[in-house]
């Protein structure tokens, strides 16, 4: 039986979570793959090595560093699990300020925090073979992505926007129709458009897409009345890397660093 | 390594909580010497990056504080800028936020009950082997789980780290036709949450009876989204004094804070809630408790499994009872204006009474922000446990001693990611 493996790194557990929010198919996963080490759902440990390797958030210690490495080199197949372990999580705030200072906030002996200046992805360390993005990741993805690999083909991660899922889905676009802020247009796609569902634009958990038009979107946030300081902060969230990385390509002439 | 005189339990990587923690005790001639629980979760930050966003933003960042209780941290957030900013909720607009929060207790209580809790009352690793010879009982926890994590999606948008709860209300509020399934799903939960109880009163409990000070908040209804804060053994306090009271403190011989009481360890979540609101809740709630057998109160952390079972009883028929009487709200929010001040609020995590505190600028950014989860408030109680498990069952040989130091920690259901702000606790005592 194949063997499955599920590790976690700096994070809320909330990407975990989703294997054992799949009510339905846990059972029938668990008669098809070996669940070999899980700390949250499973005191049963089984040595490496693993066919498949789930990874869920952000490289932030020494002691990580090299645990992700170790964990390459145990795994067959290593999938990253949402946004801290694609984009190093809303975490890597830190990577934009002064870590020191940060712990001397939160902590009254910030001396004694092992940490590092930086929280990273995975694929900042080893190599990754497949992503699922999203704060948290979709149960519906994982689900596919899990059986895709069970029977050898490549899983279903549809690299289209946000903005693409809603309107194949027919909500009403709360832009066009009603001006809110929206980064659907440059948002990954995956979620199935939640945000606009409710009436509340994407604010981008899923971090950006691979070429997303930043020079675009911008203008048209800032006409649906969001100030420079919101801009910068609507994309300083969970995947604040990736989307300050999207923003350098798009415009490097200065522009404010995130808060 | 074991002689006659000395043992030493060490757990490298607890196994079925979340986070990352690991156990350390040390024993001399019986009597315990260190009783380390080492929380090695990273660190995050986050009461460091919340200063300078916007006073709008706390509901969605604090909600990655925890996968398993977001809707917690975002009702406490929720509720302190709210009361910075001078707002009240509409009336329908609180029993939504109360309706979702009913979704968030289902789904984490059954989570910790049938996966993380029941393996170790019946000797196994997980509930995958838990379901081999159970999977009747597995499968109804599933199916209560489940019907937790729909209420969340119908009422929040998603299970984990809802879209769909905002200041003042939510972005979209649902009609009484789009609950009305829910209300047939709920309806079996009941049958099964009943069920629930009735399996795990069977269990043999160890005998253990701590007099920790209990802190939970209380309501007219068995308090979940808001409260006033209650005690066991002093007197209340207002919430804008809780960190006056609840104070991260540091331990002699310890390199980290952990949370007490006026000075004092205390407890807070199921057990402390059930003992200080047990009057509180449903008839059938109660009487469920009673053929549980449990009394008023509930001391024994063992038990807290049980009280878990009887609170999802709870929440299952106050999620039916909001149902029913659900109204739609006028309007999806109420408008929430900055305004410069602080604001505290609470709320009942799965796992006991949440804090957070806000300081807002003229600006309408976060100047200061202070989160006290509950798991940090918990941590001198389960060390206490710990100290006198090691003595009670020092008879058991090291493995079964360690299951044993392991299943304490487990009562707790302990939420390490939320509560990093401990990172090593040494507690030695000559």
């Amino acid at each position: 039986m194949p063997t499955l493996a599920v590790w976690k790194f700096a994070s809320c557990d909330g990407c975990q979570l989703t294997l054992l929010d799949c009510e339905d198919e846990l059972l029938t996963l668990a008669e098809q793959v070996q669940i070999a080490a899980f700390a949250e759902a499973s005191s049963a440990v089984v040595a490496g090595p693993y066919d498949v390797s789930l990874v869920e958030g952000s490289i932030t210690t020494p002691v990580d560093e090299r645990r992700i490495k170790e964990i390459r080199a145990q795994s067959g197949v290593l999938v990253a699990i949402g946004a801290c372990a694609t984009a190093g999580g809303i975490q890597a705030l830190r990577n934009f300020a002064d870590v020191t200072e940060f712990a001397s906030v939160v902590y009254a002996r910030p001396d004694y925090i092992h940490t590092l200046a930086t929280s990273t992805a995975a694929s900042d360390h080893v190599t990754v073979d497949y992503e699922l993005r999203g704060c948290p990741i979709d149960r519906g993805q994982l689900l596919d992505t899990l059986a895709a690999l069970l029977v050898g083909r490549k899983p279903k991660l549809p690299a289209a926007t946000v903005c693409t899922e809603c309107k194949r889905s027919g909500v009403t676009c709360v832009t066009v129709a009603e001006g809110i802020p929206c980064l659907g247009p440059v948002t990954h796609a995956g979620c199935g458009a939640l945000c606009p569902r409710h009436h509340r634009g994407c604010y981008g958990c899923f971090g950006p897409m691979a070429t997303p038009n930043m020079g675009a979107v911008i203008p048209l946030l800032h006409r649906d009345g969001m100030s420079g300081d919101d801009v910068d902060r609507v994309f300083s969230t969970f995947n604040v890397t990736q989307f300050d990385a999207a923003r350098e390509a798009a415009q490097s002439d200065g522009r404010p660093k995130p808060p | 390594m074991s002689s006659a005189r000395s043992r030493t339990i060490r757990v490298g990587a607890l196994t079925r909580v979340e986070g990352e923690g690991a156990l350390h005790v040390e024993m001399r001639d019986g009597v315990p010497e260190v009783v380390e629980l080492n929380i090695y979760e990273p660190p995050r930050f986050f009461e460091a990056f919340l200063r300078g966003r916007a006073y709008t933003e706390p509901p969605d960042i604090t909600a990655r504080i925890c996968g398993i209780c977001p809707v917690a941290y975002q009702v406490s957030a929720c509720n302190a800028i709210e009361q910075a900013c001078g707002v009240t909720l509409d009336p329908e607009l609180i029993a939504l936020r109360r309706l979702l929060y009913c979704g968030e207790w289902i789904h984490s209580h059954a989570l910790h009950i049938y996966m993380l809790h029941a393996p170790d009352f019946l000797g196994a690793p997980d509930v995958i082997a838990v379901a081999r010879d159970h999977r009747e009982a597995v499968e109804r926890g599933l199916s209560l789980k489940k019907a937790g994590n729909r209420l969340m999606e119908l009422i929040g948008g998603r299970s984990i780290h809802p879209v769909n709860v905002r200041l003042g209300g939510f972005y979209s509020v649902p009609t009484r036709a789009d609950l009305a399934p829910m209300a047939e799903q709920l309806r079996r939960a009941l049958d099964d949450a009943l069920a629930c109880v009735e399996w795990v009163a069977a269990f043999d409990f160890p005998d253990l009876t701590v007099d920790h000070e209990l802190l939970a908040l209380r309501a007219e209804r068995y308090a979940i989204e808001d409260g006033a804060i209650a005690r066991s053994d002093g007197p209340a306090f207002g919430i804008a004094e809780f960190s006056d009271h609840v104070r991260e403190t540091h331990v002699p011989h310890s390199t980290a804070l952990h949370a007490t009481l006026d000075g004092r360890r205390h407890l807070t979540g199921p057990l402390a809630r059930y003992t200080l609101n047990h009057d509180t809740l449903s008839p059938l709630a109660r009487e469920a408790a009673t053929a549980a057998g449990l009394g008023s109160e509930c001391r024994n952390p063992f038990r807290s499994i049980v009280v878990r079972a009887v609170e999802v009883v709870y929440a299952v028929q106050e999620a039916l009872r909001i149902i029913e009487n659900y109204q739609r709200p006028a309007r999806p929010y109420v408008p929430v204006e900055a305004r410069p001040g602080i604001g505290h609020g609470v709320s009942e995590a799965p796992r006991g009474l949440l804090y957070h505190r806000y300081e807002i600028d003229e600006a309408g950014l976060i100047k200061a922000a202070v989160i006290v989860p509950p798991t940090s408030q918990n941590q001198a109680a389960i060390e206490d446990d710990l100290a006198r498990v090691v003595v009670a069952d020092g008879g058991l040989d090291d493995a079964a001693l360690t299951a044993m130091c392991e299943r304490t920690i487990r009562n707790y259901d302990p939420c390490i990611s939320c509560a990093t702000h401990f990172l090593t606790l040494r507690v030695t005592r000559r």
